[in-house]
């Protein structure tokens, strides 16, 4: 038997310091040897249970044998069986906590890289095969239209199987292009719009309608659709709706929300300003409230705009940090100033409205909270002020209230997401599935795409009688 | 892609498209506004609704030249295409039968006023409406104003037409006049719509203004569009574009107003410096 490699291969990045001035992707990808040597650690254990750990069940020990042999279309075959848009997951899945997390080669030393030999077989196909050489099996028309309303992973998702499955798919999108959050929140050196549009282009070319410019509930309600045609209408309108401190002096210039600033950033290209007519001020001294993927996301952005000094604030400590391990490193290293136990107070502005300066408190943790990490309670009498002259506000999304307040019948919890039964995506409405951030509230690419997938998977049933 | 069908240009710098969007002129309503990008490199922009046609699929749009958007907007032809055309968006203007209801509208706020005053009178309200601009120049659409209103009274801040006055003027005589004015709707640049909220305050009449904060979705996921109404901060985009306009935050409209002044004017003189090339 050949010697287990306890070590994984590592991914190539930009360097720090050139990565903290540029836009470009900061993982390089793997080159064919490479991800032929990382395959090869693989053991092909009979347990499998990195297929169990991954949201939507990818086929891995099979994607990752057929790269060992270099048969690519096989690769391909096996992986998109169960992942349609495998060039993002292998960018922004976090693998740690899902199918390498327990993989049989982890209990001994590094699992093996699975989410970095997904990229690699997904870029391949990009680079090698256009979208319309795709072999793709699609089952025969059935007759029936389904409206997917939104176009980020779940709707996606859920629009490319049901297409598969014989379906007439519409899908409605707000926004001038599609990708949803994959467009305008995840930044162009994690996720290039690219690739974005390439798996965009792929579920195009399944016979998918992508109506651009078309917001439901305004242009149309869900109850028009259904009236109109559509046998069933999926929901994956995300979670957009961007949450405010309500401190004082938040409305000042230069105070943002994440959603504001990545999307200026992200979708409307402000970094190119004025190549790009879409402005974004540009701080000196940014600080960004928050500790998530956006927050994480939002300082980067900052930096590489020219940011001379960026702050994370966060009120826990390093230890209650939601963002992923690999994002917190990568902005450490980038030079980004990461402030625990710290939370704002007020914002402080000059005569003409624009920021000067934060006043914070310092935190201290008390007894765990209703999500069970500990509560963060006010040192009274620490305040003390940081000059910033940009703050990003990255505290989290609930739903756009648009299409619960224009669809009667549909039920809500009290954080403004859809009810959805969670192995099928049914709502209480007749004919309406949703999934993804509208459902869960903020969460990742891949448990929205697995929403996708088994909504899409009842409603054929449905629509089959 | 939305076709631009047929462009007039009504007085300086002021002008009036009708574009091919028969989806959202189905759904329009008076008070709503669509988001406009002209290509891949522009910018998103909010504009008022001044007409549609359902049956022809039109939507009929003015603007003034401001910024490179509009000044590259202004050299469009009638053929050409806008990219992205983004709509009914914001919530309608509250029409019912109120009564006596006077609408002052300033300079391009001529445009959304129009059909605002017709669905007032459809409503059974006897419509008072003024219009004003800084001279007669710039006067537009007041044969549409009049056939729309039951009373038109023209200003000017020069006198070159109409009656020599700020539009303040003849609506805080309206309001003195005795005569039960049940509402007031003013539409038109920030400081006119302050002034009109500050003129009809002590009469106690419910003042509707529309707001013009930057904008960048127009969806309600950004932002961009806080404003403070009632110490309240709302998205203009989503909870607006109307508000009471004795609760504005006039002052802070004003400020994020001007938050990328600098950028605008490098924009500008990059474009003007292209001498209007397209990019």
């Amino acid at each position: 038997m050949a010697k287990l490699n306890l070590n994984r291969m590592e991914m190539p990045r930009q360097n720090p310091i050139e990565r903290g001035k540029n836009f470009n992707e900061v993982a390089l990808g793997y080159t064919r040897e490479m991800a032929k040597e990382e395959a090869s650690r693989c053991i092909q254990c009979a347990k499998r249970p990195c297929t169990e750990g991954c949201p939507v069940m990818v086929d891995i020990p099979e994607f990752i044998k057929a790269v060992t042999e270099d048969n690519m279309p096989e690769a391909v075959r096996a992986l998109k069986g169960k992942n349609a848009l495998p060039g993002i997951c292998g960018r922004v899945c976090p693998q740690e906590v899902q199918c390498e997390a327990v993989c049989t080669l982890g209990k001994k030393g590094a699992p093996v890289a699975i989410g970095r030999l997904e990229r690699y077989v997904a870029d391949w196909e990009r680079e090698n095969i256009a979208p319309d050489k795709r072999k793709v099996e699609m089952a025969p028309a059935t007759g029936k239209k389904v409206a997917v309303v939104g176009s980020g992973p779940a709707s996606l998702t859920a629009a490319a199987d049901l297409t598969k499955m014989g379906h007439e798919v519409v899908m409605f999108e707000a926004l001038h292009v599609a990708g949803g959050v994959l467009m305008y929140g995840i930044p162009e050196f994690r996720l290039p719009k690219a690739v974005v549009q390439g798996e965009v282009e792929f579920v195009k070319s399944l016979g998918v309608d992508i109506r651009l410019n078309s917001v439901v509930g305004k242009l149309n309600t869900v109850d028009e659709l259904l009236q109109n045609g559509y046998s069933a209408v999926f929901l994956g309108t995300g979670a957009g709706l961007p949450i405010f401190l309500n401190c004082p002096g938040e409305n000042l210039n230069g105070i943002y929300s994440a959603n504001e600033f990545l999307t200026r950033v992200n979708l409307m290209k402000a970094y190119r300003f004025p190549e790009y007519d879409t402005p974004v001020r540009i701080g000196k001294r940014v600080a960004v409230i928050g500790g998530g993927n956006v927050a994480m996301d939002s300082a980067r952005c900052a930096l590489r705009l020219g940011a001379e000094k960026v702050y994370v604030i966060y009120r826990r400590s390093a230890v209650e940090l939601p963002a992923r391990h690999e994002e917190v490193e990568n902005a450490q290293e980038e030079g980004i100033d990461f402030r625990f136990l710290t939370n704002p107070k007020q914002f402080i502005g000059d005569d003409s409205n624009n920021l000067a300066a934060m006043e914070c408190y310092q935190m201290e943790l008390g007894e765990p909270d209703a999500s069970g990490r500990r509560r963060p309670v006010v040192k009274e009498g620490s305040e003390f002020k940081i000059d910033v002259d940009v703050a990003i506000i990255a505290l989290g999304t609930t739903p756009n209230p648009l299409i619960a307040s224009t669809t009667d019948g549909l039920e809500t919890t009290k954080h403004g997401t859809v009810v959805a039964d969670e192995s099928t995506g049914k709502t209480v409405k007749a004919g309406v599935w949703a999934g993804g951030d509208l459902v869960t509230g903020a969460a990742t690419v891949i448990s929205a795409m697995g929403a996708g997938k088994r909504a899409a998977a009842d409603i054929d049933k449905f629509l089959r009688g | 892609m939305y076709k631009i069908l047929h462009i007039e240009q009504l007085v300086p710098s002021i002008h009036l498209f009708k574009v091919e969007a028969p989806e959202v002129a189905k759904k329009a309503q008076a008070g709503q506004f669509v988001v406009v990008r002209l290509d891949e490199n522009g910018e998103r922009i909010p504009l008022t609704f001044a007409d549609w046609d359902a049956q022809e699929g039109t939507v009929t749009i003015i603007f003034m030249e401001v910024g490179t958007t509009t000044h590259r907007l202004a050299r469009m032809k009638a053929g050409d295409f806008i990219t992205d055309f983004v709509g009914p968006l914001g919530v309608p203007t509250h029409v019912e039968k109120f009564g006596t209801v006077l609408c002052v509208a300033g300079g391009v706020g001529v445009a959304p006023i129009v059909p605002i005053a017709r669905a007032l009178k459809q409503n059974g309200n006897k419509v008072i409406t003024i219009m004003g601009a800084r001279s007669k120049n710039l006067l537009f659409w007041e044969d549409r104003l009049k056939s729309a209103s039951d009373q038109l009274i023209v200003t000017t801040d020069d006198g070159s037409y109409g009656r020599k006055a700020l539009v303040t003027e003849p609506l805080k005589e309206l309001l003195e006049s005795g005569e039960k004015i049940d509402r007031v709707i003013a539409i038109g640049p920030s400081i006119m719509m302050k002034f009109c909220a500050a003129t009809s305050k002590p009469f106690g009449v419910k003042t509707i203004v529309s707001l013009n904060p930057i904008m960048v979705d127009g969806t309600g996921m950004c932002g961009c569009c806080r404003v403070a109404v009632g110490g309240v901060t709302k998205f203009a985009c989503v909870e607006g574009p109307d508000f009471d306009g004795h609760q504005v935050d006039w002052n802070l409209l004003a400020a994020r107003q001007r938050t990328y002044t600098a950028e605008e004017k490098q924009s500008l003189e990059q474009w003007r410096c292209h001498c209007g090339e397209e990019k």
